[in-house]
């Protein structure tokens, strides 16, 4: 029996805390009374997967069989998540490639020879060779990738879209042309939050940016309560109204993984216990890890960072019809990652660590760092958010991590261009978003590089609108100034600080939450 | 007896000029440029349409600057007679009677020094009106020297008192101040370069550099010419103000330029090995109005396939690998001609000086005018340092006073 997460009060005895801050963390130690919200540990995880993906496949949820979807002379395409997901990535075998090996054999069995296999990576950035082997593993990669049938969705390749229509909102529908116009669509799917998964798999991973830019945009994002939950998400609402266009169309075999909270493999594992509960090997790690990051160079830490795997345990894998199949899914995440939470605070407290979704193998650069804090983890609830409307977030970052040329180029305009004009991500979307969206250059570099699409930059600072609009302070610790001032924010230099500085907020003894992550946690706030 | 300020023919300073004094402008303009105060018989010009004129105000230009500090090309060696007071920016009042204006009259001076103030036949470029053009500046009554300011004969605006023809004078309206009427001579340029830079309708105009030449270029290309988007480089808050004022669509620093123009103009951007990137398509024109290597190459860089850059600035040396894979076409533009062909509408027909005299009345250029620094002249150096960092401190234009002890 694995322990839930829970809420811990701040009082003497309570050691610092773990605050992760990109490439590093500190130990924080904060006010009294301060609730610390700490993750359940890992559920029970599935004890033989290939035999847990093969009964998956053969006992599916309202659907038939995979192998009685499957015929001679069909159009088969598999489409998976990508590099966005697992974070930190997954250590090899992957479990996306495990089900597609399966998947292929069945297919085989039935002797299907038009097998595609697509990443759907929607408006994220191609994904190397090396990174596509990572996922799909070494046999599928070489039976593939040298013929073209493996290969990174294109959502500019015009010629390989197909418009299935609108939504009875307007929304239009563009996807993958082979995705639309095969026989079978199996989706290989990995859920490591709530807000993945479902609809949105499809729907978004396959769309182009004519399809993403009905839900993607500061409206929607703003009435988006929270990601997490996808029946009370705007985002969501419009992805499950394009999901159930799309299964008009395309017959679609959605498969779901969820993931345990094993985030961090040795030596890094004391990061996943709680810190009265760290033993002298567990304290000396954690000495060790704290002076060798304070006095190693940049470019290391990124790759001792970077270069880490975790060795997640699959706790449940579903497949057969999209909602259906989400619903378990979703069952299995909030058991992992739900954690009870009475009422909201006037301050939330943040660490943002080295990774999110869009910065494997890469920087965490201003704006993803603020797309993590305040985008990410600020959405991290249901219900209502943890801290209260008009109070104030506090995040950990240094905020100065570079933009990465190559896959980040928008960035760097968006940065020094639009954030320069307007921090409002309504004003910026009405302003800017269609140049960055046409933009040739950004499209070839989407297309031919390893570029992020030139909208991608506007999605993060959208991401970003809730909580903007929510929260009336947002205080980065630790943070480059000028930077911070550029995103419309404040820095402080330490916790004390930032709470002075919320004070004209949030008063001078306002209630603090700090949700101690990673690994993930859902804050159920009451 | 007057006091002025002479240049004079050094080698060691001219040396140690080029050695260092890109790095140290300032502490080689200020105490080791090739210049000194001294006290001279008043120029005189003895021949038919030739008068004396006491100096007003007196600006430093971006040229002076380079020649003081070893940073010209010897190229221009042949067309100066040393040792000569500098100042060609002049605002003056004649001490005696020319021609058809009589003593007193204000004046500011084309300093180019034709066919007409050196009284021989006119050249072709004097002739057709292309008057800084002119092909017999080191000949006829006077000592070689391209402009006022630049030849032993007439004295310069850096003295109290120079010469100069009547070709050359230009009255200044009723109700400018001096330091409007400072402006009027870099502004004629300005309208020179403008009609070079051959702008059709529409078209996008980088301007690199927001100094004196960058903001009259700007103001002159909004005002005469059709230009769409004018893109203008600037470093410094004030002139980021200007420049706006003064008809820029948008202003950028120059860490920005290539950034901006690339995706305003939809351009592509490749990077070199071991350079700075490039634009492959970029803006239809661009104007170097500083004159450094970084600002040219950033106009080469910039400039669309089949563009035109424009040298404003005095050109420093430059990678111009662009103008020949781009097929850019690269035009100087020196001076102002006395008949402008490219005028239209109301300018039509008329000088570059009457319409800058004319463009400098308007209010923002007013109000630039207010700004600008005068000094006396013995205290050239802190005049000369000021002009080296103007753009840091927050002038655009400093000069000399020659009237002034203090």
């Amino acid at each position: 029996m694995t322990r839930p997460g829970f809420v811990l009060e701040v009082d003497d005895r309570t050691p610092p805390l773990v605050v992760h801050e990109g490439l590093g963390f500190r130990l924080e130690s904060f006010p009294l009374g301060t609730r610390v919200v700490y993750p359940p540990e890992s559920l029970p995880t599935v004890p033989d997967v290939e035999a847990a993906i093969r009964d998956a496949l053969l006992h599916p949820e309202d659907s038939a069989p995979l192998p009685e979807l499957l015929f001679a002379g069909m159009r088969l395409t598999i489409a998976f998540d990508d590099l966005s997901l697992p974070l930190p990535s997954m250590k090899a075998p992957d479990i996306r490639g495990r089900i597609i090996e399966q998947v292929l054999t069945l297919a085989a069995e039935a002797g299907v020879d038009d097998v595609e296999i697509v990443a759907a990576n929607a408006l994220h950035r191609r994904m190397t060779a090396a990174e596509l082997r990572h996922i799909v593993g070494e046999r599928v990669f070489r039976s593939f990738y040298p013929q073209g049938l493996l290969y990174n969705f294109d959502a500019e390749d015009r010629d390989n879209l197909a418009h299935l229509g609108t939504t009875d909102h307007g929304e239009d529908i563009e996807i993958s042309k082979r995705a639309a116009e095969s026989d079978l669509l199996v989706y290989v799917n990995v859920n490591l939050v709530a807000m993945d998964g479902g609809h949105k798999s499809v729907g978004i991973g396959l769309a182009s940016y004519k399809s993403l830019r009905h839900h993607h945009n500061p409206k929607t994002m703003v009435q988006s309560r929270s990601f997490m939950d996808h029946k009370k998400s705007a985002m969501h609402h419009s992805a499950w109204r394009i999901g159930r266009v799309i299964k008009d169309h395309v017959k679609v075999f959605q498969i779901e993984t969820t993931l345990d909270n094993d985030v961090f493999p040795k030596p890094f594992d004391f990061f996943q216990k709680r810190e009265w509960e760290w033993g002298v090997r567990d304290q000396g790690s954690m000495l060790a890890a704290k002076r060798g990051l304070a006095v190693a160079p940049q470019k290391l830490r990124h790759k001792l960072f970077h270069d880490m795997r975790s060795a997640y345990g699959l706790t449940g894998i579903s497949a057969g019809e999209v909602e259906a199949v989400h619903e378990k899914t979703l069952e299995r995440v909030h058991r992992q990652q739900v954690v009870e939470v009475q009422g909201q605070s006037d301050v939330l407290v943040l660490g943002v660590p080295y990774l999110g979704p869009y910065n494997v193998n890469s920087s965490m650069n201003p704006i993803l760092a603020t797309c993590m804090g305040l985008g990410y983890y600020f959405n991290s609830y249901r219900h209502q958010p943890v801290v209260r409307r008009g109070g104030a977030v506090i995040l950990y970052h240094p905020l100065n991590e570079g933009f990465n040329q190559l896959h980040h180029p928008s960035y760097v305009d968006f940065y020094e261009e639009v954030l320069a004009e307007s921090t409002d991500p309504a004003v910026i979307g009405e302003k800017y978003e269609q140049q960055f969206a046409e933009d040739e250059w950004y499209r070839h570099l989407y297309r031919t590089s390893h570029a992020y699409h030139g909208v991608h930059p506007f999605y993060m600072w959208y991401w970003a609108a809730h909580a903007m609009d929510h929260v009336d302070e947002v205080i980065w610790v630790g943070a480059d100034r000028k930077v911070a001032a550029r995103l419309g924010f404040r820095a402080a230099s330490t916790l004390a600080d930032a709470l002075e500085m919320a004070s004209g907020t949030v008063g001078t003894s306002p209630s603090i939450t700090y949700l101690h992550n990673p690994p993930q946690l859902l804050a159920d706030v009451r | 007896m007057m006091l002025a300020l002479e240049m004079f023919r050094s080698l060691p300073r001219t040396v140690a000029g080029k050695a260092v004094g890109r790095r140290l402008p300032g502490i080689l303009s200020g105490y080791a440029a090739p210049l000194r105060l001294v006290t001279l018989d008043p120029p005189k010009v003895d021949r038919p349409g030739w008068a004396r004129l006491r100096t007003r105000l007196s600006g430093i230009c971006g040229s002076d600057l380079g020649a003081l500090s070893g940073q010209t090309s010897l190229y221009f060696s042949a067309v100066v007679s040393l040792p000569f007071v500098p100042g060609h920016e002049v605002v003056a009042e004649l001490v005696e009677d020319c021609e058809d204006l009589p003593a007193g009259t204000r004046v500011v001076v084309d300093p180019v020094l034709t066919c007409a103030a050196r009284g021989v036949e006119p050249c072709e470029g004097c002739a057709s009106g292309a008057t800084n053009r002119c092909s017999r500046i080191t000949v006829g009554h006077l000592s070689p020297g391209l402009q006022t300011g630049f030849c032993k004969d007439t004295g310069g605006g850096w003295g109290q008192q120079l010469a100069a023809h009547r070709s050359q004078l230009h009255p200044v309206p009723e109700g400018y101040s001096d330091e409007q009427a400072i402006l009027i001579e870099p502004m004629a340029c300005a309208v020179h370069t403008a009609l070079r830079a051959g702008v059709r309708e529409n078209d996008r105009v980088l301007v690199s550099g927001a100094g004196s030449v960058g903001l009259f270029a700007t103001f002159a290309l909004r005002r005469l010419t059709a230009a769409g988007e004018i893109v203008v480089v600037a470093k410094h808050a004030h002139q980021r103000e200007f420049a706006q004022e003064f008809g820029a669509t948008e202003v950028v620093a120059p860490g920005e330029v290539l950034r901006r123009v690339r995706r305003s103009t939809g351009a592509f951007q490749v990077q070199p090995e071991f350079s700075s990137p490039y634009l492959l398509g970029g803006v239809d024109v661009a104007v170097d109005a500083v004159g450094s290597s970084q600002s040219l190459e950033t106009a080469l860089q910039a400039t669309r396939a089949g563009g035109r850059v424009v040298l404003s600035g005095m050109p420093a040396p430059a990678d111009l690998s662009a103008a020949w894979f781009r097929e850019l076409e690269v035009v100087g533009t020196y001076a102002s001609a006395r008949h402008e062909p490219l005028l239209s509408g109301p300018y039509a027909g008329r000088s570059a000086f009457d319409v800058a005299t004319e463009l400098v009345g308007h209010d923002a250029v007013a109000r630039l005018a207010k700004s600008v620094a005068a000094y006396p002249l013995h205290r050239w150096r802190e005049a000369l340092d000021h002009a080296h960092s103007a753009g840091r401190l927050g002038t655009v234009k400093v000069a000399f006073d020659p009237r002034s002890s203090q």
